[in-house]
């Protein structure tokens, strides 16, 4: 508990929860987490930003919220407190958008209730807020949070602009159909799309950085070689 | 640990006058002794399991509670904002609110005669929690229940739009049974009470893509001139077709695939939503209800013969 208050931890700690996410340890694209949100809500930027700021509250504040009765979970009913905590804050957080931001609201439907599920969530409650205090915590959230709303964000930006010609309901293209010269790509409105934009990302990003590459668990023999091979 | 500082002078006070309650210190000190238990042993457990709930169902129920009038008043306006959608009289920046006060104009109908009721007031008048009240509705017998409601309000509230006293749409409030969800929706009719202007689902759960593209811009736009009426006898021989009706009676259904206009009776058919074909039939039926005579046959019919006197 002292470490609150030592300064010095603490800026280093909140540095590497804030900034790790972001690209090294990005929630979607090294851990694989929150997929299914990642492609159901990102064919329009604007509910993309809203699922983003809400994954983003719930998780900093979970983890907070988790973190900071974490000495006294008991170790056998761990995960029903967790996803108490969690439930309530997504209902909260339902709450507000329906009275807040109705249109957007009704667009997400299930999928903010379904943060609820979501891999994140309870991924950095079990694996970080159980073992660390609330602030450090809070900021893992926070820096999961926006890792999870940069790719959403990338996505959302290739969706709607190459989709819908637009970009937060601004025309950026002209369609064809309003007399200009861009053919909406159809593709780029339905779920499958955003698995490959996803996947180009993952790959990208595992260029960049091999280390993120995981080893493959079989290596294909060549048959030059033909060590141990059965003819 | 039941001696630590208070932060603020108010937190002191508020702590000082709880104190003077004697739950309230035997209360501390369970807390005390329940907090130094270990973790896993079961009274620890069922207390902290308690704890938490009651702390959680009170930021749930205060967010719900507080926040209602809000949702509610969302709600009004998307309301407003889809029958002005459906009547075609949506402008973009307009205030709904002014927008609908001019153009709309409310009406209670009796379901069963047909007739305007004037002795209810129309703009408080709220159909779907009549339905809910067992005096202000009625059980629908289950031959009959093709939209699978189960029951209906009595008095139903429909909407008019006038142009210089000429009638110009009529929109009725519709419901049935989907896939998933209770779709609601309304339907606007040309003044003859036959010809469709437009259809719209303000409130469904349907799957997003599949079902849910009840709500899509371009499939409501095939909505627009398909008769409700059948004039003609129609059959289901037809291939891809479920409309049979008699003349008068409701032969407006979705088909599957695209409609071919070049086949007679191709008046009464749209095209099937892909991939739902629970929804589109859901939606076939509850067009079928509403438009029939448990709906607003006699209204129509009362509409139309004023119309033509």
């Amino acid at each position: 508990m002292s470490a609150i208050l030592n300064d010095s931890i603490l800026n280093d700690e909140t540095k590497k929860v804030l900034t790790a996410p972001l690209v090294n340890d990005n929630p979607i694209t090294l851990q694989v987490l929150g997929i299914c949100s990642a492609l159901a809500v990102t064919s329009q930027m604007s509910t993309s930003l809203i699922m983003a700021l809400a994954l983003t509250l719930v998780t900093a504040f979970s983890s907070a919220a988790i973190s900071a009765i974490r000495n006294h979970i008991p170790s056998s009913i761990r995960i029903i407190v967790q996803m108490t905590i969690i439930a309530s804050l997504v209902i909260v957080v339902d709450q507000l958008l329906k009275a807040f931001a109705y249109d957007v609201s009704k667009q997400l439907s299930v999928f903010v209730g379904l943060i609820i599920t979501n891999c994140i969530v309870m991924g950095r409650a079990e694996g970080y807020a159980m073992k660390n205090p609330p602030l450090e915590s809070f900021m893992d959230g926070i820096g999961n949070g926006l890792g999870y709303s940069l790719i959403l964000v990338i996505v959302a930006f290739f969706r709607e602009t190459l989709g819908s010609g637009k970009l937060l309901g601004i025309e950026v293209f002209k369609l064809t159909k309003d007399g200009g010269w861009y053919d909406p790509n159809g593709l780029m409105l339905l779920p499958p799309s955003a698995f490959f934009i996803i996947g180009l990302i993952i790959w990208g990003v595992r260029q960049w950085k091999p280390a993120q590459a995981e080893k493959s668990e079989y290596k294909i023999m060549s048959i030059a070689h033909g060590e141990g091979g059965h003819h | 640990m039941a001696e630590k500082k208070t932060p603020c002078k108010h937190m002191a006070a508020i702590s000082e006058k709880l104190n003077e309650y004697e739950y309230y210190r035997k209360f501390i000190v369970y807390k005390d002794k329940v907090l130094a238990l270990g973790n896993d042993s079961l009274e620890k457990t069922i207390a902290i399991a308690v704890a938490l709930c009651l702390v959680c169902a009170v930021l749930v129920s205060f967010a719900a509670v507080a926040l209602k009038p809000l949702q509610i008043g969302n709600k009004e306006d998307d309301m407003k904002k889809n029958i002005l959608d459906v009547a075609g009289l949506l402008e973009e920046g307009a205030n709904i609110n002014t927008a609908f006060a001019q153009k709309i104009e409310a009406k209670i109908v009796d379901l069963e005669t047909g007739a305007y009721v004037e002795n209810i007031n129309a703009n408080e008048y709220d159909q779907r929690k009549a339905a809910k009240d067992p005096a202000q509705s009625v059980a629908i017998p289950k031959d009959k229940d093709i939209a699978h409601i189960r029951v209906k309000a009595k008095y139903a509230k429909v909407f008019l739009v006038k142009d210089g006293g000429q009638l110009k749409s009529i929109i009725l409030p519709m419901h049935g049974y989907g896939l998933w969800s209770t779709l609601y929706g309304f339907l606007s009719l040309d003044a003859d009470g036959q010809t469709v202007q437009s259809i719209n689902f303000y409130d469904q759960a349907e799957t997003p893509g599949l079902g849910g593209e009840v709500v899509n811009p371009n499939w409501r736009a095939l909505w627009k001139g398909k008769k409700v009426y059948a004039e003609t006898e129609q059959h289901s021989a037809d291939k891809g077709s479920i409309a049979e009706a008699n003349i008068g009676e409701p032969a407006l259904s979705l088909i599957k695939g695209a409609v071919d206009t070049t086949r007679p009776g191709s008046q009464y058919q749209v095209d099937g939503l892909a991939g739902a074909t629970l929804t589109s039939t859901g939606v076939t039926n509850l067009v079928r209800y509403w438009m029939g005579n448990e709906g607003f046959a006699p209204y129509l019919k009362k509409v139309k013969s004023v119309q033509g006197s």
